[in-house]
């Protein structure tokens, strides 16, 4: 029988209902009374000086407030990186300026060079058409690998050169080198990991408000993490103690990452607003977005797998090539390293593993976390070449994943991570029976009928989620901590406000939460609201990103809801004239073990708030708990994934035919939920795989700026109802964390691109076509040209 | 300026509009209805999808004028007449069709256009019929399943375990 009711049950969403009646307050639909509009002038090309800014006849033009440039802030902070890599060398990362608004140069298409603000975003946008911007365009740098060349053009000009860090980890390089030496079989592979592009649905807004009663700034943003911008930007930009700072993220249309960090435009308009003494709001189009909003992954990769004669992996060894952009974003230099080389063991009990990164300034837009950060990036490389050796080998791929497996836990890997706990030969195991393997000659057979080709694909992946814990991060160079807080505010009547520092931006929270408090208390779900988003509302929380919601901000809201319960029996016992140490909490009712004695909810929060008949001098009045977890390890959520697809040879064109994915995401709260979580990020991996890609041309244009130019994925792009199958039964509860919880809403976009990829070289080399890799995305033109080389 | 005169969500309106105003931004500024999202500049997304005269239109491609003497639907108007969710809205939660809910109104108003159309739509239809709205969260395997559902027609039901 299914559960109803608090943790394990599939609750509908509750916020679900102002979203499908138009009643969602995102950021676009905030206005404040006499608002102003600003309008980003922004570079039209890669790199060049700014030679002169006139801005004298656009601030002469109807409904102009003020007109701002790079000089307008100069002495105000640029933005901050939040976390500081150490080279190889032991000297710190470069970490060039980056200013709100350009000084001196602009550095990719989109770089803003001025902000007009205006009575109207029309006349806003129509005075800068009239600022006269003299630039003197110099070469660009694109190409990551030229970049690192001599005599190429220099990103920052105060920097020796374009490579911001190279950054080792792992194995000693020398028993590494060794056990290449010794391998009975070394497989390289090259590949690339196409730069992608977050593609919330709501894009960027921000609305700065200043009051000059209090000297308070109000920023309504698009962010996953209100209390983070408010630190960075009140800190480190615009130096506004953080007591007069007050961030607002109410529903936020989607992240991704991309709303993690801390941009200009949320900088600008809260300066902007304090300057002219009147609000100040941005909102961004679409195209503004694909210029403005970091981009996603762009590694180009060499990766080595050492196997000995009985097909052991002994060391895998990975080069790569980083792309940062042309500034570093709030935590793109740990995204590469951190985030990326502590997942290279992957599944397998490989004894050396080498990770060399690279991270490179070029004329693009900045490259930060996108949804899956980093794991996606160290999944698609170790999970090509593994597939890859079986084909050199002659063996099956399935195989000799499982013959390499980890399956004693917790697993000390070479590259510091320790897995508490998982189980992937269950993983594998489900995944072949939902995946009907047996069948598979029987459909390749059918398709080959039909003149087509059909392939399998298959990857197992791990993640870590719930990034932490802050003193080990702390030493890896984060300048933030990363545990989450909650603070359960009950009610004289029994009601619950909880107040998370985790962002709800698509996720559920407002139904996933209080099913937990619910469950904990014994009462119905409609008696507890979550209040998220707000700054001045919520303590100080780190925000939503990394599947860390339920794991790290649900756990402080269980430690939070612990300590409720221990003063409530403590009430309780009073009430009931009995020993503290018999009271029990069952469904709502504190009663006295063994006895009929009991006294419901209600009446123990009543007295907490009207202490008439109260032990004052043992027990405060008042009923609200706040605690901050701080987790002691990652979560590692684990998977295996299958998909067949179909490949026209005639066209190239790749149809997936059948998707499954087993995962293991500890207990799950919601598994509705965590299922449509899987599918939207199997989506945004088969987008990645199949048709996505931010396109630069060699001068640093932007090709790929609008939905006519990057391909998202349709309806029409993904499998059918029946042929796609998303399990995660296969459970593995997280030892350290209270809840058992792992993380879910990553999986799909780190486990889904090799398991395409995969499959359609399978297809490719069933019809005799010795392709060997196609860079994602693997689109029709990419595949037909492969095939006929 | 102009004077444009229609019914929203059966609602008489008369409003002053510049002739360049686009019905996005009549819907949400000068009427506050804001759950016609704008998600993109080139009339891909279908964020801001709206009925006009009974047919399925992309408020970004029209100017408030062109409606003038229109009958407009927005997904402020889906409500069933006591204010509940109607069959197609009630559908996307039960099947979880939405998540961050900013696509959510167009794939709502589209899906009702489709609906009114072709009542018993196949998979491949419904899939066809919503090339024209993105969305980001959902991959719209459960969109495809509430639509499917709201027309009567049985689907997997969503996890239940």
């Amino acid at each position: 029988m299914p559960k109803d009711h608090g943790i394990g049950a599939s609750q509908k969403r509750r916020e679900d209902v102002r979203f499908l009646t138009g009643a969602g307050q995102y950021t676009d639909d905030i206005n404040v009374y006499n608002q102003a509009y600003v309008y980003f002038l922004r570079s039209d090309v890669a790199h060049g000086k700014i030679s002169s800014i006139n801005t004298e006849a656009a601030a002469a033009m109807p409904g102009v407030v003020r007109i701002f440039t790079g000089a307008d802030f100069e002495g105000v902070g640029g933005l901050p990186c939040g976390w500081q890599v150490t080279d190889k060398n032991g000297d710190p990362m470069k970490e060039p300026a980056h200013p709100v608004l350009a000084q001196g140069k602009v550095r990719h298409v989109g770089d803003p060079i001025a902000a007009v603000v205006a009575d109207s975003l029309e006349e806003a946008r129509t005075a800068a058409e009239a600022i006269e911007v003299d630039i003197e365009e110099l070469p660009a740098v694109v190409n990551m690998a030229a970049a690192l060349e001599g005599g190429s053009a220099k990103v920052h000009d105060d920097l020796s050169d374009n490579l911001c860090y190279d950054w080792q980890f792992g194995s000693d390089p020398a028993e590494t080198q060794a056990a290449f030496d010794s391998a009975a079989h070394v497989t390289t592979l090259e590949l690339t990991n196409n730069r992608l592009v977050a593609n919330p649905m709501e894009p960027r807004v921000a609305v700065g408000e200043y009051n000059r009663a209090n000297d308070e700034s109000t920023l309504y943003t698009t962010s996953q993490n209100p209390h983070v911008i408010r630190l960075l930007m009140g800190a480190f930009v615009l130096g506004i103690p953080e007591h007069k700072l007050r961030v607002v993220a109410p529903d936020v249309g989607g992240g991704f990452g991309t709303k993690i960090f801390h941009y200009a435009e949320e900088a600008f308009v809260t300066f902007a607003s304090r300057q002219i003494n009147r609000a100040v709001k941005w909102t961004s189009s679409r195209s503004e977005a694909f210029m403005s909003d970091a981009h996603g992954r762009d590694h180009v990769t060499t990766i080595e797998l050492a196997l000995d004669a009985d097909n052991n992996f002994t060391a895998v060894r990975t080069n790569t090539l980083a792309n940062m952009g042309a500034y570093l974003s709030t935590f793109s230099s740990s995204v590469p390293t951190w985030l990326h080389g502590t997942l290279m063991a992957g599944n397998y009990k490989t004894p050396n593993v080498l990770v060399n990164v690279k991270a490179v300034f070029t004329n693009t837009v900045p490259v930060d976390a996108y949804r899956g950060a980093g794991r996606p990036e160290a999944t698609y490389q170790l999970e090509r070449i593994i597939d890859k050796a079986a084909r050199e080998l002659g063996v099956d791929p399935i195989a000799l994943r499982r013959q390499n497996f980890i399956t004693e836990f917790p697993y000390q890997t070479p590259v510091a991570v320790v897995y508490d706990t998982g189980d992937y030969v269950a993983t594998m195991d489900k995944m072949e029976e939902l995946m009907d393997l047996g069948n598979f000659d029987a459909r390749r057979k059918e398709s080959e009928a039909k003149g087509k080709l059909r392939g399998l694909g298959v990857n197992c992946f791990i993640e870590a989620c719930g990034i932490a814990p802050s003193n080990l991060v702390g030493q890896l160079g984060a300048r933030a901590g990363l545990y989450d807080a909650a603070t359960v505010r009950v009610n004289a009547t029994g009601t619950i406000s909880v107040l998370v520092g985790a962002h709800s931006h698509g996720q559920g929270h407002e139904t996933a939460f209080p099913q937990v408090v619910a469950e904990m208390l014994g009462i119905d779900e409609s008696m507890i609201d979550i209040v998220h988003g707000d700054s001045a509302k919520i303590p100080f929380g780190m925000g939503t990103y990394g599947s860390r919601s339920i794991a790290v901000c649900g756990s402080a809201m269980v430690r939070a809801t612990e300590k409720i319960i221990n003063k409530a029996k403590k009430i309780a016992a009073h009430l009931l004239e009995a020993a503290e140490a018999d009271i029990e909490l069952k469904d709502g009712q504190f009663s006295v073990a063994g006895t009929d004695k009991s006294v419901a909810w209600g009446d123990v929060t009543l007295a907490a708030y009207v202490p008439h008949n109260y032990p004052l001098e043992e027990i405060e009045p008042g009923l609200e708990e706040t605690a901050f977890y701080d987790p002691s390890n990652f979560t590692y959520p684990a998977g295996a994934y299958a998909c067949e697809v179909e490949v026209d040879p005639e066209t190239g064109e790749v149809t997936i035919e059948k998707f499954v994915s087993a995962d293991d995401f500890g207990n799950v709260i919601n598994p509705m939920i965590v299922e449509g979580q899987v599918h939207g990020g199997i989506a945004q991996g088969i987008g990645q795989a199949l048709l996505e890609n931010c396109a630069y041309d060699e001068n640093g244009q932007l090709l790929s700026a609008s939905y006519m130019d990057y391909a998202m994925p349709r309806a029409d792009n993904l499998p059918m109802l029946d042929s796609y199958l998303v399990d995660h039964s296969c459970q593995t509860p997280c030892t350290h964390n209270p809840l058992g919880v792992k993380g879910c809403g990553e999986a799909g976009a780190i486990g889904s691109p090799p398991t395409v990829v995969n499959a359609v070289i399978d297809a490719l080399q069933s019809g005799g076509h010795k392709v060997e890799h196609i860079d994602m995305p693997v689109s029709p033109g990419r595949v037909w040209a492969a095939i006929n080389g | 300026m102009v004077e444009v005169t229609m019914k929203v969500n059966g609602k008489s309106v008369t409003k002053s509009v510049k002739g360049n105003t686009l019905m996005t931004e009549f819907l949400r500024e000068e009427l506050r209805l804001t759950g016609t999202h704008v998600g993109c500049d080139t009339s891909q997304c279908g964020a801001c999808t709206i009925h006009v005269n009974g047919l399925q239109v992309k408020a970004c491609t029209m100017f408030a004028a062109e409606a003038d003497g229109a009958e407009v639907g927005t997904i402020e108007g889906q409500a069933d007449a006591d204010g509940s969710l109607n069959a197609i809205q009630q559908a996307f939660q039960d099947y979880h069709g939405l998540q961050c809910g900013f696509c959510t109104p167009g794939m709502v108003m589209a899906a009702a256009a489709l609906l009114k159309n072709n009542p018993k739509p196949t998979e491949a239809e419904v899939r066809h019929h919503l090339e024209g709205n993105i969305c980001r969260c959902t991959g719209y395997h459960n969109i495809v399943r509430a639509i499917l559902a709201a027309s009567g027609q049985d689907v997997p039901a969503v996890a239940a375990e």
